[in-house]
């Protein structure tokens, strides 16, 4: 293998990395807190409101119904007045991002209503505001479990950023495509699969520690 | 000290509307230990989280320490919670912060600073025993060691109050004990108010002064917990006291009980006697005063705080009206007389 093909796959690994950090930090930053907020407005929840609840839920389903490819090429307007440019990491970002959003909320709500409810209720009983339910029970005792959401969702970014390569993302799903697929280079067809495997592997395990570290239950 | 006037509360609406509490009256002084009995579903849980409006009554006034809180929401009603503790069955601890940062929760949430919290929570934690525990996690803990942890999280914000749900329904005895004894001392010490609600008459006997029953929603019972035991008032209160203190006739008796007397059947009676009667031979006075022989079926003694109440068992053995004189000269000796009906004799 020659190294020019080494520094492509080298690249490739760069851009894929920074596609799934970039959007998986973005999605977390809004995903986080509209799960907290589809939580805290369910009946009979601290901040309980069931008509924000109800419409919340839609658009997040919504955003989740739609298949990534699809979404892809559909917001390509948006990503070029987001970005200026439908093509390459930042762009692939945009579709990633949003589709990740609804993911993380869904995941961070389940992460939630895992959480005792007595929990809540005894913090109320000491004279709690819906606030400090959120920030001094809700979400320090559901750590671990929004740790394994992000970690999920960093997973399901690396398998997503993929296919975004293939509509001119770059990445290691661009690169497996057009010199793995496109040139019958099985080599680097190899290469791209094990370096994901590797990635996948790794975010893993740093979402498992990271559980393991938060959580003392 | 708690005082609910007339509370009602009704969940949902319509024909589908449940009551879980009708019209309730309750008043707790300052510085007692109030038990409420009940059997699961009777309104237990929903009578104690209407003291500090976790559940808001459909109807009445609840106040505490003589400020209404039913009139008070946002802000106001937080500030009123920090004056009343509350603890539960499932300890609710938080499972990601040490012993020390749960009993300081309820002071953070007040916005103490963290030196003041430390001088508070120290002792606390001392005097519920485990100061050697301070920065274990609950799950490091045994179930009576959590209790301990949410009790001196529910007093460190000084309460005048504290609800206890079922405080004791998830430890075994030993540490239900242990437990109890806990709360009595902090009764005695801090003059707390204490209302608890359970379903054990043993949490009732060890450690309360005053006792309500409860049945569907609404309160059937009340008296000081040394007239419970002798003479409970209602049915339900019998049944409580019968299961708790396992006094039934045997088996084979209760078969052949009639309850209206025939032509040679002897009455059987529930004795209750407390105070002088317990050191009164009034057994051996019957047979020899009105003639009447005693046949003991079941008998014991227990000890309900600072009183003893003697129970027994027995069925009165003589002619129709020397039985109803005997009754009667137990009953004028301050004996608690509860028929629970005839057994025919073969002549």
């Amino acid at each position: 293998m020659s190294n020019a093909m080494l520094e492509l796959i080298l690249e490739a690994t760069l851009d894929t990395l920074y596609m799934v950090a970039l959007s998986g930090v973005i999605s977390a930053l809004v995903g986080i807190p509209l799960g907290v907020l589809l939580y805290v407005t369910r009946p009979r929840q601290v901040m309980a409101h069931p008509l924000l609840n109800r419409s919340l839920g839609i658009i997040t389903n919504i955003g989740r119904s739609i298949p990534f490819i699809i979404l892809m090429v559909a917001i390509i307007p948006f990503t070029r007045m987001l970005v200026g440019t439908s093509i390459g990491t930042n762009a692939a970002a945009v579709p990633l991002t949003i589709a990740a959003i609804p993911f993380v909320a869904r995941l961070v709500e389940g992460a939630l209503n895992e959480i005792p409810p007595g929990l809540v209720e005894a913090a109320q009983s000491m004279g709690a505001t819906p606030w400090q339910v959120i920030t001094k029970v809700l979400l320090p005792e559901a750590r671990g479990g929004i740790f394994t959401a992000l970690t999920v969702t960093a997973v399901t970014l690396v398998s997503y950023s993929a296919m975004a390569g293939a509509v001119g993302g770059g990445g290691l799903g661009d690169l497996g495509i057009r010199y793995g697929y496109n040139r019958f280079n099985p080599t680097v067809m190899l290469i791209t699969v094990v370096v994901l495997i590797v990635m996948v592997q790794g975010f893993q395990s740093l979402g498992d520690y990271l559980v393991r570290k938060s959580d003392h239950k | 000290m708690i005082r609910l006037r007339t509370v009602s509360k009704t969940y949902g609406s319509g024909p589908s509307a449940v009551t879980a509490l009708n019209n309730v009256d309750l008043h707790v002084p300052k510085g007692q230990i109030h038990g409420v009995i009940g059997l699961s579903g009777a309104g237990k849980s929903t009578l104690i989280r209407c003291v500090n409006l976790l559940e808001r009554p459909t109807q009445g006034v609840v106040s505490v320490d003589g400020q209404e809180l039913t009139g008070l929401s946002g802000t106001a009603l937080n500030q009123a919670r920090h004056r009343i503790g509350m603890i539960f069955q499932h300890f609710n601890l938080l499972t990601n912060r040490t012993v020390f940062r749960n009993v300081a929760l309820p002071l953070e949430l007040m916005g103490m600073p963290r030196g003041e919290i430390r001088d508070r929570v120290d002792p606390l934690l001392k005097m519920v025993g485990l100061d050697d525990k301070t920065d274990q996690y609950p799950a490091q803990l045994s179930g009576g060691q959590k209790q301990r942890v949410a009790i001196a999280r529910a007093l460190a914000s000084r309460p005048k109050v504290l609800l206890c749900d079922e405080a004791t329904s998830a430890l075994d005895p030993q540490t239900t004990g242990s437990i109890l004894a806990l709360l009595r001392d902090i009764n005695r010490q801090l003059g707390l108010t204490i209302l608890l609600i359970t379903h054990e008459m043993e949490v009732v006997k060890s450690i309360c002064h005053c006792v309500s029953l409860i049945s569907a929603g609404a309160l059937v019972e009340e008296a000081d917990v040394g007239d419970f035991f002798t003479a409970p008032r209602t049915k339900l209160g019998r049944r409580f006291l019968n299961d708790f203190l396992e006094l039934e006739p045997p088996r084979a008796l209760i078969e052949r009980l009639e309850a209206s007397p025939g032509e040679h059947s002897h009455p059987v009676v529930r004795l209750a006697f407390s105070g002088d009667a317990v050191s009164t031979p009034l057994i051996s006075r019957l047979a020899r005063e009105c003639g009447v022989d005693v046949s003991i079926l079941q008998a014991k003694v227990e000890s309900i705080q600072d009183r003893t109440l003697g129970l027994m068992i027995a069925e009165l053995m003589g002619p129709a009206e020397k039985t109803r004189e005997a009754i009667e000269y137990l009953e004028d000796h301050n004996l608690n007389v509860e028929v629970l009906g005839h057994v025919q004799r073969d002549a």
